[in-house]
């Protein structure tokens, strides 16, 4: 609450003579300071928003973050490449793999490493698996925060049934550790791609119900139109990456403007927004994941059998009826174990398409096995910045979806 | 496509923008002087051959025991001609100020901000300039290299715990 | 001097029985309310938040173990669920929004950061959050299953029906602003 509550007695005291009647009084309202967070349940991760009402429209507002700041860089400075791997599943939780891969393929542009055609392949098709999880998240909880439960738990759901398909991939739910440094850590598991054929027909089923739950229901379309909108040059300024900037109208997706992977090879379109407000946002939003299960299921037709990771000792382990048979073997074996791989020195800024936009990583090597410095561009991070300016004017009911529509993710931002 | 970008720049800039080399996988990094960096920037936003109108990462590096320290990196990317260049700014540890370049790119806010948090360098003409991630009573900047890793500034008192023995530190690093 | 009365039993009066039959009765009766009636506050700040997602929602259903409703002011609820890591910006937040919470209050660590600040071992992390509240029950895993928070949660339960609840607590409020431990 404001300090200034004292002076509020004082300008009401008006002689009630000046005015024509009493219903014409005007009301003097004073500013609030409210703070919300950094442990506000409607808040998305823990930040904390000092916001200024005027009545109910935010007159100002502050960002403060950090309070999930936990030491990502420095962490990854004292470990080696390879366990670097772990600690990037935890910068955007939702979609864990993509993170793994624009990680991995950092790494391998330091060592001019050429991935084989079916370790790339796993990698679009996990990648685009994790970006629908990721934006079935957003739009559930974006419902959900209008009050539309039912979408979140439609969302959560389908999110689930891929989930389980993922957890046959990698043993786990949520953070996957997935690629490795040259390729993949596993194959696929027999009968994988069926099934998951199958979970994405149940997953299309339940997005199309989230989609007509929320698309053209009027009250999340008055909720939703014209809240937070960003023009085109505004986004660009700001540094938008991602699906926030194609809902303003810049066709920009590192996927087709430098094609990674395979990503030249399929047939995708870039939806694009126009209004870039939320509504325009979370339409982007179910738009791709449409985009994304044609590619899955495009890389399934494609996909040929071969090796998943490459041959290349100095950066992968051997198998192991090498390491146990011959003396080549358990040296690798042991240098990478022991000192992890060999990063040639230099450095290298790679980006990937991750699901909120343009995922960097900025990689020095010291030529030793273990990162000099990672830096990381988080997706969400310009979006973030600019949030006060996005809320200009804006009710305080319209901070915590448009919080939602640029799906922020502490986990990244905070690092 | 790019190297047109560095023939311009070195021919504008000719003793300010030095070194001039290609990264792995054909990355575009040129090294420019300290004090001029905003006119380099400028220069890359504004004519139209460059078009550089997005920041999309701005961070620094430690490099301790060389000379200069510091070394602030500028990622650009041009949206519409869709190419990139990488400026790397030689920042000394005597002389750790930088000319803001949040005029030119606005997205440019929280990442000068972060390496004046993690890094220490200060930036002139930034409107706002605080600690991101690290709160106020924190001391030292966590990311050189000198912080020690296991550097714990508590705020509240902790209850004591026998110290598990977590293995060596890499050495000379922690 | 030692007295022969002293190394006696001591004998329990036929008053002092019968009350403490009736409170066993109380305390096993408000235990077994108590237990399956868990508003919880969820603390929520990182990965585990995920799975904290999915155990609400329809497949895993919280619901079951009457703990599924979340009380989003720390004054209504008594179960902090401690969800993702716990920086050391964090640590005074978390202490202060344990000790706006009424008694009986129980705390769950909800993942492997929780209880012991998993592998971000450096300058940011809290090493635990039993380094600054008291836990009742940690769930490992990096983030757990479902399947695991829900054993925790049974847990919880258990420990609950096992405790001594009172209709009246005479016994000193801890104060605010104190050691934890110490009261």
């Amino acid at each position: 609450m404001s300090s200034e509550q004292s002076g509020t007695l004082k300008a009401d005291a008006a002689p009630a003579a000046r005015r024509p009647s009493e219903l014409d009084a005007p009301m003097p309202t004073k500013r609030m300071l409210v703070n919300l967070g950094p442990s506000h349940p409607a808040m998305h991760g823990t930040t904390r928003a000092v916001v200024e009402l005027d009545g109910e429209m935010l007159a100002s507002c502050k960002l403060d973050i950090g309070f999930l700041h936990r030491g990502f860089e420095k962490s990854c400075e004292n470990v080696t490449w390879t366990q670097c791997f772990p600690y990037t599943d935890r910068l955007n939780y939702v979609s864990s793999m993509m993170n793994n891969v624009g990680f991995a393929l950092a790494v391998e542009k330091l060592c001019k490493l050429e991935v084989p055609e079916r370790a790339q392949y796993l990698r679009v098709i996990t990648s685009e698996i994790h970006r629908i999880c990721d934006h079935l998240t957003m739009v559930g909880a974006l419902g959900m925060e209008l009050g539309a439960m039912t979408a979140f738990l439609y969302a959560i759901e389908a999110r689930d049934l891929l989930w389980d398909r993922i957890t046959e991939l990698c043993g786990a739910r949520v953070t996957s550790n997935y690629a490795r440094i040259g390729g993949v850590s596993r194959d696929l598991p027999d009968g994988w791609v069926e099934k998951t054929v199958q979970t994405l027909d149940r997953a299309v089923a339940l997005r199309d119900e989230i989609d007509g739950l929320l698309t053209r229901n009027r009250i999340f379309m008055d909720r939703t139109r014209n809240v937070a909108p960003v023009s085109r040059q505004d986004a660009i300024e700001l540094g938008y990456t991602g699906p926030c900037l194609r809902a303003s109208g810049e066709p920009y997706d590192v996927r087709k403007a430098a094609p990674y992977l395979v990503y030249d090879r399929l047939d995708f379109d870039i939806p694009v927004g126009s209004n870039g407000d939320n509504f325009d946002r979370y339409l982007i939003r179910i738009e791709e994941m449409k985009q994304s299960d044609k590619i899955v299921r495009q890389c399934f037709a494609q996909l040929a059998p071969g090796e998943i990771v490459v041959t290349d000792f100095r950066y992968t382990l051997p198998p192991k009826p090498l390491v146990y048979g011959t003396i080549e073997g358990v040296m690798a074996h042991f240098k990478l174990i022991m000192e992890g791989v060999q990063v040639p020195a230099g450095e290298a800024y790679s980006c990937t398409e991750a699901a909120n936009g343009e995922l960097g990583f900025y990689l020095v090597s010291d030529g030793s096995g273990r990162p000099y410095k990672l830096g990381l561009r988080a997706p969400v991070w310009p979006m973030l910045a600019s949030l006060p300016w996005m809320l200009r004017g804006a009710l305080l009911a319209d901070l915590v979806p448009t919080f939602d529509s640029i799906n922020m993710i502490g986990g990244e931002v905070e690092q | 496509m790019a190297k047109d970008v560095i023939d311009a720049l070195l021919a504008r800039f000719p003793r300010i923008v030095t070194d001039a080399y290609q990264g792995p996988g054909g990355d575009d990094v040129v090294f420019v002087r300290k004090d001029q960096i905003v006119e380099v920037c400028r220069f890359l936003k504004d004519d139209p051959r460059m078009g550089f109108n997005m920041a999309p990462y701005i961070t620094a590096v430690d490099y301790l025991g060389q000379e200069p320290r510091f070394e602030v990196v500028y990622n650009l990317y041009a949206t519409a001609l869709n190419h990139r260049v990488r400026l790397r700014v030689k920042v000394p540890e005597e002389d750790a100020v930088l000319a803001s370049v949040t005029g030119l790119w606005r997205g440019a806010d929280w990442f000068e901000r972060y390496c004046y948090d993690m890094y220490g360098l200060r930036f002139t003409g930034h409107p706002d300039l605080r600690r991101l991630f690290m709160y106020d009573e924190f001391v030292g900047h966590p990311l050189r290299k000198d912080y020690p890793l296991r550097g714990r500034q508590p705020l509240i008192p902790e209850r004591e715990m026998p110290e598990a023995f977590r293995g060596p530190g890499p050495a000379g690093r922690d | 001097m030692a007295s022969e009365l002293d190394s006696l039993p001591v004998i329990a009066t036929r008053k002092d029985e019968a009350v403490g039959a009736l409170q066993q009765m109380v305390s096993k009766g408000l235990g077994w309310a108590r237990k399956y009636s868990l508003f919880q506050y969820p603390f929520v700040t990182a990965c585990c938040a995920m799975e904290y997602m999915t155990v609400g929602a329809s497949r895993y259903d919280l619901d079951r173990f009457g703990a599924a409703l979340p009380r989003f002011s720390p004054r209504q609820a008594d179960l902090l669920m401690v969800t993702g890591t716990v920086n050391i910006r964090q640590a005074p937040i978390l202490r202060r929004v344990w000790e706006s919470i009424a008694e009986p209050k129980w705390v769950v660590a909800f993942g492997v950061c929780a209880s012991t600040g998993g592998f971000y071992d450096n300058y940011a992390t809290l090493q635990g959050i039993d380094r600054v509240i008291p836990v009742d029950v940690y769930i490992p895993g990096c983030p757990p299953r479902p399947e695991q928070v829900l054993d925790g949660i049974i847990l919880l339960q258990a420990k609950i029906q096992g405790q001594h609840h009172r209709l009246i607590e005479r016994t000193a409020l801890p104060i605010a602003g104190r050691e934890p431990y110490e009261r």
